[in-house]
C-alpha cells in the first residue's frame, strides 16, 4: 500500500520537528502567562502595591558608609546607587587581593622547596573547607575584640588611628596650582606608553632591549616630585582628629569593610591558587627544559614561557572565581557592611514592603555584574589565545 | 522593559505565593488540626526557645491563646522563628498564619505591604542603652555616636528621624539578627545599642555583664506591637483580634487563670458569664466554640497573667507595670478592650 499524502506529512520529520517545538514554545508561554496572572492577582487580592514610583520618594533612613552624598531626604533611588557603589567596591578590592594572594600561593605551592610548598598547602586546604560566612564573622570579631576603643586608639605619627571603629588616615586636600602637576602626571604616563610601544618595536627589529618599564617608572616619579616642589607643596592634610566619641575628619575604612574584603580576598584567593596550579601544570615539562636550553634565566622562563600558555588554563576558571567573590559580597549583610543586599534588598525592602520589584532589580544588578566580568575576562582570553604564525 | 518586570516578578511569587492557601484561613487550620505562628528569633519574655525548644512569652503566648480558642488546646501551635527582614514576607507567602513577634504597627505596613494588625499587645518605644563608664545620662549627649541596630524594623527609621531632629551626626550601624547587633555592641563596635524599650530590657540579659548597660531615660518613638495576619481574610484576623482582646478583658473583670475555674461556676455577673462561655452565644460569630474565651484563660490565662509571667518585674526582663502604658486602663494605661459580647 503507497503511504497518502497526508501520512507522508505527518511522519516528516520538519514537520514532527516543527509541531513539538510549537507545543513546548506555547506550554512555556502559557506557564509565563499562569505564573504572572496568578501574581498578579495574588498582589490585588493582598492589598500589595506594586511599581516602580517607591525610588522616586524620600528613604528616611541613613546608611552607615556612602561614596556619595545621601541623607534620609534623599530617595530609595539614590539608596539603590550607594548600596551599588558599595556592593562594586567591595567586590573591586576583594578581586585585586584575591588574584594577587591567589597567584601568589598557587606559585608557592608547586615550589621545590619543602617549607614554602606545605605552607601553601595548608593554606588552601584550611581556607577552601572552612564556609566563608564563618570566616567573615571570625575576621569581623576578631579584629573588633583586638582593637582598643578609641580613646585608646593605636597611633602612627600622630596622624593614623586605629582602633574598633576603624582604620583613620589623614585626607590629601589639593589646593590652587595642583592641577598642573595632574596634567604633567598624565602627560608622562602617555609618554612611557610610546617608549613601551618603541622598545617593543626596535626589540623585534633589532633585539636590542631597552628597560622600558624603569625608565618609565622613573620618568613618572621624577617628573611628579619635581612638579611638587617646584610648587612649592600645595597639598595639605586633613588629619583625623578625636573629638567626642570618635575621630573626626580624614579618611575613614570601617571595620565592616576591612573584615569583609579580608575574608572575601583571602577564601576566594585559596581557589585562586588551585586554578593558577592547574594551569601551570597543564603546560607541558617540555616547554620549561626547551626555555632553559635555549638560554633564558629562570624568570624570564615563567614570564615569557610558562604563564602566558598556562593563563590560556587559567582564565576561564578564574572568571568563575571573579563571579564568586561578587556574588559572595552579599554576605556582607552578615557584618553590617551597607552593601546592595543590605541597604536595598534589606532596609528599602522591608520599609517600602515592595519585594518582587526590589529583589527583581538586585537579581538584575548581580546578573548584570556577572555578565560584564565574562565579558571583560572573554575578551582578555581572546587577547591571551595562541597566536596562529 | 515591561515584560522582563512582568517575568521577574512572575518568577519571584512563583515561588513565593502558589501554596499560599490565603482564604478561609481558620477553616484550613481547623481541618490541619494547628496553625502556623512567626516568631523571633529569641528575644526573653516575649519569644524565646528554652533548652527543650518550647518556645514561651507573651507573644507566644497571643498564639497559644489563638490555639486555645480555635481547638480548646494551647499547644496546637508550629512555631516559625523568623528575622525582622524575612517576617512579612512569610506572612504573605502564607509560611506562618499569625505573625506575633514584637512587630509595630504602621500606617504602610498596614496600608501597603497587605497587613492586617489585630490589636496591641505591648505598647512600647524606642530608647538607647549605653554602657555605665561612658557617662552619658540623655540621649542628647549622643551626637557623633555609633549606633547599632537591627535590620528591617522602625528603628531604622525613628533613629534617622531623632538625630535629624536633633541635628546630631551619628554612624548607622545596620545587622540583620538581633545577636549579632548584641554581639557587636557588647565588644565595642557602637557607642549605643537602639531598639525598642523592652526589646533593651530583653537582649540586656544576653549581654557578657548586664549591670554594666543602662538603659537611657528619653523614649524617642510610639512602638504599638502586636499580632498581624494577611489582609483580605476577615474571618481569621476576626479570631486573633478577640483571642487577644479576650485575654484583656477576663482580666479587667478579674478573671485569672488560677480563678477561672471557681469564678465561672458560681458568677452572676452577665458579662463574666460571657467571658466563661455560659451566655450570649459569642462563639458562634467567630466560627469557634462557645467555650473559646474560657479556654483562653484556663489554659493561657488572661493579660496580666501572661505579662507578670514573661516580663513582669520578678522576671529576668523586669518591666514593671505599674506606671506603664500596658497597665489595664482601669489603673492608669491604655490597655482597654472592645466589649466581647
Amino acid at each position: 500500500m503507497r503511504p497518502s499524502r497526508f501520512s507522508n506529512f505527518i511522519f516528516n520529520r520538519n514537520v514532527q520537528g516543527t509541531f513539538y517545538q510549537a507545543i513546548t514554545l506555547s506550554l512555556v508561554i502559557l506557564g509565563v502567562y499562569y505564573i504572572v496572572q496568578n501574581t498578579a492577582e495574588n498582589m490585588m487580592s493582598r492589598g500589595l502595591a506594586s511599581g516602580f514610583h517607591f525610588l522616586g520618594v524620600e528613604s528616611q533612613f541613613d546608611i552607615g558608609m556612602t561614596l556619595i552624598e545621601y541623607s534620609p531626604t534623599s530617595t530609595y533611588f539614590d539608596a539603590f546607587i550607594v548600596g551599588l557603589l558599595n556592593t562594586l567596591l567591595v567586590a573591586g578590592i576583594g578581586i585585586f587581593f584575591a588574584t594577587i594572594v591567589g597567584f601568589a600561593f598557587g606559585i608557592m605551592r608547586l615550589s621545590s622547596n619543602w617549607l614554602i610548598a606545605k605552607i601553601a598547602e595548608t593554606y588552601i586546604e584550611v581556607i577552601r573547607n572552612i564556609p566563608l560566612l564563618l570566616q567573615i564573622f571570625f575576621w569581623y570579631f576578631a579584629v573588633l575584640r583586638a582593637l582598643p576603643k578609641p580613646k585608646q586608639s593605636i597611633e602612627f605619627m600622630d596622624s593614623i588611628f586605629l582602633n574598633n571603629r576603624g582604620l583613620f588616615l589623614p585626607d590629601a586636600n589639593f589646593n590652587e596650582g595642583t592641577s598642573v602637576i595632574f596634567y604633567l602626571f598624565w602627560i608622562t604616563i602617555i609618554i612611557s606608553i610610546f617608549i613601551f610601544i618603541w622598545s617593543k618595536r626596535r626589540q623585534n627589529r633589532t633585539g636590542i632591549t631597552f628597560p622600558a618599564f624603569y625608565v618609565s617608572l622613573a620618568l613618572v616619579v621624577g617628573v611628579f616630585f619635581a612638579a611638587l616642589t617646584a610648587t612649592g607643596f600645595p597639598v595639605s592634610f586633613d588629619i583625623p582628629e578625636l573629638k567626642g566619641f570618635n575621630f573626626k575628619g580624614g579618611m575613614r575604612l570601617i571595620p565592616e569593610l576591612v573584615a569583609l574584603t579580608f575574608a572575601l580576598s583571602m577564601y576566594t584567593a585559596a581557589f585562586i591558587a588551585e586554578v593558577v596550579r592547574a594551569g601551570i601544570m597543564a603546560v607541558s615539562k617540555g616547554q620549561t627544559e626547551a626555555a632553559r636550553s635555549v638560554g633564558l634565566k629562570e624568570g624570564l622562563v615563567l614570564r615569557l614561557i610558562i604563564i602566558p600558555q598556562a593563563l590560556r588554563v587559567i582564565v576561564p576558571p578564574l572568571t568563575n572565581q571573579y563571579l564568586n567573590l561578587t556574588k559572595n559580597s552579599s554576605l556582607a549583610a552578615a557584618i553590617a557592611y551597607p552593601d546592595l543586599v543590605l541597604v536595598f534588598a534589606g532596609t528599602a525592602l522591608m520599609q517600602t514592603g515592595q519585594a518582587i520589584e526590589i529583589i527583581g532589580m538586585v537579581m538584575g544588578v548581580y546578573l548584570f555584574l556577572s555578565l560584564f566580568t565574562s565579558i571583560i575576562m572573554n575578551l582578555f582570553n581572546r587577547i591571551m589565545r595562541v597566536g596562529e604564525r | 522593559m515591561n515584560n522582563i518586570k512582568n517575568t521577574i516578578l512572575g518568577l519571584v511569587c512563583s515561588v513565593l505565593m502558589v501554596p499560599a492557601a490565603y482564604a478561609g484561613t481558620l477553616d484550613t487550620v481547623k481541618d490541619q488540626g494547628f496553625f502556623n505562628c512567626g516568631v523571633s528569633q529569641g528575644v526573653p519574655g516575649f519569644s524565646n526557645p528554652d533548652e527543650n525548644g518550647n518556645w514561651s512569652g507573651i507573644d507566644v503566648d497571643v498564639c497559644r491563646a489563638v490555639s486555645a480558642a480555635i481547638f480548646g488546646d494551647a499547644d496546637k501551635v508550629k512555631y516559625v522563628p523568623l528575622t525582622a527582614k524575612e517576617r512579612f514576607t512569610a506572612l504573605q507567602a502564607g509560611e506562618i498564619d499569625v505573625l506575633s513577634r514584637n512587630t509595630t504597627w504602621t500606617l504602610s505596613r498596614d496600608a501597603q505591604i497587605g497587613l492586617e494588625f489585630a490589636g496591641v499587645n505591648f505598647y512600647d518605644g524606642q530608647g538607647f542603652m549605653v554602657r555605665k563608664d561612658s557617662g552619658i545620662t540623655s540621649a542628647m549627649e549622643l551626637d557623633g555616636a555609633s549606633v547599632c541596630t537591627n535590620l528591617g524594623t522602625t528603628t531604622e527609621l525613628n533613629m534617622a528621624d531623632f538625630f535629624r531632629a536633633n541635628s546630631m551626626a551619628y554612624e548607622p550601624v545596620v545587622f540583620e539578627k538581633a545577636d549579632e547587633v548584641v554581639n557587636a555592641y557588647d565588644e565595642g563596635r557602637c557607642d549605643t545599642y537602639t531598639t525598642d524599650k523592652s526589646g533593651l530590657a530583653a537582649q540586656r540579659t544576653k549581654l557578657a555583664d548586664p549591670d554594666a548597660h543602662v538603659v537611657l531615660p528619653e523614649t524617642i518613638s510610639k512602638e504599638p506591637l502586636g499580632p498581624v495576619v494577611r489582609e483580605g481574610d476577615g474571618d481569621w484576623a476576626d479570631v486573633v483580634r478577640w483571642s487577644l482582646n479576650a485575654m484583656i478583658e477576663a482580666e479587667e473583670f478579674g478573671l485569672t487563670n488560677s480563678n477561672v475555674k471557681t469564678t465561672c461556676a458560681m458568677t452572676s455577673n452577665p458579662v463574666v458569664a460571657r467571658l466563661c462561655g455560659k451566655e450570649g452565644g459569642t462563639g458562634a460569630g467567630l466560627n469557634l466554640g462557645d467555650s473559646w474565651s474560657y479556654d483562653i484563660v484556663s489554659k493561657v490565662g488572661n493579660y496580666g497573667d501572661v505579662y507578670e509571667k514573661h516580663v513582669g518585674e520578678n522576671t529576668p526582663v523586669g518591666l514593671a507595670r505599674a506606671g506603664s502604658p500596658n497597665a489595664s486602663y482601669k489603673n492608669g494605661g491604655v490597655l482597654y478592650a472592645p466589649p466581647a459580647r
